[in-house]
């Protein structure tokens, strides 16, 4: 026998081609999910909805659940969960109300306020789970209650009796800010690529499409810049240490606590933004906003490749599982089936998810 | 020429009731091996651990560099300059081995919002590592949990001596070790000892404590037995301090001295 410890290449291993190699990424089941349910409606479908109208009208509602998603993934990582980040979407749409409507605040006073009063909700969320050790799951779920009942008696308060507080779109009104959380972007190119014949046009020559709803852009760059901080950066590595086992990580001197409550904030932070983009949208905000979103959330991140019991999955996979949310929510209604199956069918993505996650577990960590 | 880098007097640690230290004092000055022995359960580990910041010792006092001192996180020690290889590893399995070896002490490169993890850096430098102590590494993404027992242990090590700047502390480094990494080990005691580190050293196995250590400390239930320097005790009397004296020298005749 002889002693290869000098030679560099270590003849048993079979080499790694790039497939096997891609096989081990956590987003690899969302991407494939991706390609599956486009599949399935190019089948299925009316053929409007693979147009330009019809992908925007997809994924306008992926891109507002997905913002969420990603920074669910990013907690879930981290090795917690938050289950109040539906009732935050109600709360934070209040807050930024009652101040855009009642106190008359321009937006950038009122986004960092909003943004601002989430946070420190994020952080008491990440304070007591720490402090008291119990599991994030049970904490947040009384959060959930919590920040529900709030909006709730808040909104009566504010807005005299009801649980709904209008005029929101006329208190903004000639913001200056407005269009970096409301409406379209690229409206110019739209309209140019319209008068080109490059997109369709409704019969005056206006594009179809105005431009990209903003929430859509939102969802892109927040997945770009997550993927960027959980690969590339100490932080990424931290986080990925935290949820994988937070003993070890705090005795290898990565700050666990900070880790956590800082993900707590950004799940907090991700809820408000997507509520300051729809209060805005709809010009008013109701108690009911955000009602069962941090289910969809959670989901999202596990169909991504999110692993329940942390320490990891990707930010990548939740813009995929996002989408494939969006596509399914909305292409249901360009076919003949009952809208209803919806229900039926994130159920079945979420089980088959959670085997996929586990069987790629297996094969990462070598177990069998 | 003995210049002590860290001084523990008097540790005691509670846990609720549990006295799991009762007055250890202990020190190590740098290029100095310190073998610390004791039997299952005698308080190595938790000793180690509040020299490494893991815990805050209940009383007593710790001086480092002539200073009093009190870590409160692990982050502090490292940042001091002690580097610890911890009983149960502090790994992460579904990590890779380079993430897991630069776990919280991450190189970076380019600067303000574009500082980065330099992952070809540490890929690097956790490959040339892994090779000193005589593991080559399929690959540096491969995952801790694919990994041996024998070689994550090897990876915990080549962390802690590349980081332990001043004082290494190793909790049972030797146990899941083969031939050729447990003597690679000793030799890197060795080595590192000669850049004028000070070594900790937790065994259970004197034959590789007094392969390298310079002084022996026995811990028993908690409290100090005793510090000796390698020319004046030997293997066998340490053997029956470790295991409180008299009941090892009964067992010793039954089995023939070959423990
Ligand atoms: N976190 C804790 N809470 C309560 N008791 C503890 C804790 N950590 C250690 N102990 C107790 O303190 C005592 C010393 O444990 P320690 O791990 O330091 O022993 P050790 O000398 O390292 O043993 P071994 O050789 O088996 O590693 C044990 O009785 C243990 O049960
Ligand atoms: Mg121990």
């Amino acid at each position: 026998m002889t002693s290869n410890a000098e030679s560099t290449s270590d003849e048993r291993v079979k080499s790694e081609s790039l497939v096997t190699k891609f096989m081990k990424r956590p987003e690899l089941g969302a991407m494939g999910g991706v390609i599956l349910v486009t599949i399935f409606f190019y089948m299925t479908a009316d053929s409007t909805m693979f147009t330009l109208s019809g992908t925007m009208n997809f994924m306008t509602p992926a891109a507002q659940l997905g913002i969420l998603g990603i920074a669910a993934a990013m907690l879930m990582i981290g090795g917690e969960f938050d289950l109040s980040i539906g009732s935050m979407i109600a709360f934070a749409g209040m807050i930024f109300g009652v101040l855009t409507v009642n106190f008359g605040l321009p937006l950038i006073l009122a986004i960092p306020l909003t943004l601002g009063a989430a946070a420190s909700v994020g952080a008491v969320n990440g304070t007591i789970v720490i402090r008291t050790g119990l599991p994030s799951f049970i904490v947040t779920l009384a959060g959930l209650f919590i920040l529900r009942g709030v909006s709730l008696v808040g909104l009566k308060l504010f807005s005299g009796g009801s649980t709904q507080l209008r005029g929101v779109r006329d208190a903004l009104e000639g913001d200056p800010l407005i269009e970096i959380f409301s409406g379209d972007a690229f409206e110019s190119l739209f309209s140019y690529l319209a008068s080109i014949g490059m997109v369709e046009t409704f019969k005056n020559g206006a594009s179809k499409v105005p431009g990209i709803p903003v929430e859509i852009l939102w969802f892109i760059l927040l997945a770009a810049v997550a993927t960027y901080v959980l690969l590339r950066t100490p932080v990424g590595n931290w986080i990925f240490a935290t949820g994988g086992d937070s003993n070890a990580a705090s005795n290898s001197g990565v700050p666990v606590k900070k880790v956590k409550i800082s993900l707590f904030m950004l799940t907090a932070m991700a809820a408000a933004l997507v509520a300051i983009i729809t209060v805005i949208d709809a010009g008013s905000t109701d108690a009911r906003r955000g009602f069962m979103k941090e289910f969809e959330a959670i989901i999202t991140a596990v169909i991504g490749g999110c692993l329940l019991t942390g320490g990891y999955g990707s930010a990548i996979g939740a813009f995929f599982g996002a989408i494939i949310f969006g596509m399914v929510t909305i292409g249901l209604t360009y076919t003949n089936f009952d809208q209803d199956w919806f229900q039926v069918f994130l159920g079945g993505m979420l089980l088959l998810a959670v085997v996929f996650n586990n069987v790629i577990r297996k094969r990462v960590t070598g177990e069998h | 020429m003995t210049n002590t880098i860290i001084h523990m007097e008097g540790i005691k640690k509670h846990f609720g009731n549990v006295i799991a230290l009762n007055g250890v004092t202990f020190d190590v000055s740098s290029g100095e091996c310190h073998c610390l022995l004791g039997d299952n359960g005698a308080g190595k580990s938790t000793f180690i651990k509040t020299m490494s910041g893991v815990h805050k010792p209940t009383e007593g006092t710790i001086t480092f560099e002539g200073k009093p001192l009190s870590f409160s996180s692990p982050r502090d020690a490292m940042e001091a300059g002690i580097a610890t290889v911890f009983q149960d590893l502090a790994m992460i399995p579904l990590m890779s081995v380079t993430r897991n070896f630069f776990m919280g002490r991450e190189p970076t490169k380019g600067r303000g919002l574009l500082k980065r993890f330099d992952v070809d850096a540490a890929n690097e430098i956790c490959m040339e590592e892994m090779r000193k102590m005589g593991i080559n590494l399929r690959a540096p993404d491969q995952a801790v949990g694919t990994l041996s027992g024998g070689e994550r242990q090897t990876v915990a090590i080549a962390r802690a001596v590349y980081f332990g700047a001043k004082v290494l502390i190793l909790d049972e480094p030797t146990s899941a070790l083969g031939v050729r990494q447990t003597s690679n080990v000793l030799s890197t005691i060795d080595r590192v000892r000669g850049q004028g580190i000070g070594v900790v050293f937790i065994s259970h196995n004197v034959r590789h404590a007094m392969a390298v250590g310079d002084r022996f400390t026995v811990l028993n239930r908690g409290q100090t037995l005793g510090t000796a320097k390698k020319d004046e005790i030997t293997s066998a009397e340490l053997q029956d301090l470790m295991a409180g004296g008299q009941e090892l020298a009964k067992l010793e005749g039954s089995l023939g001295g070959t423990i």
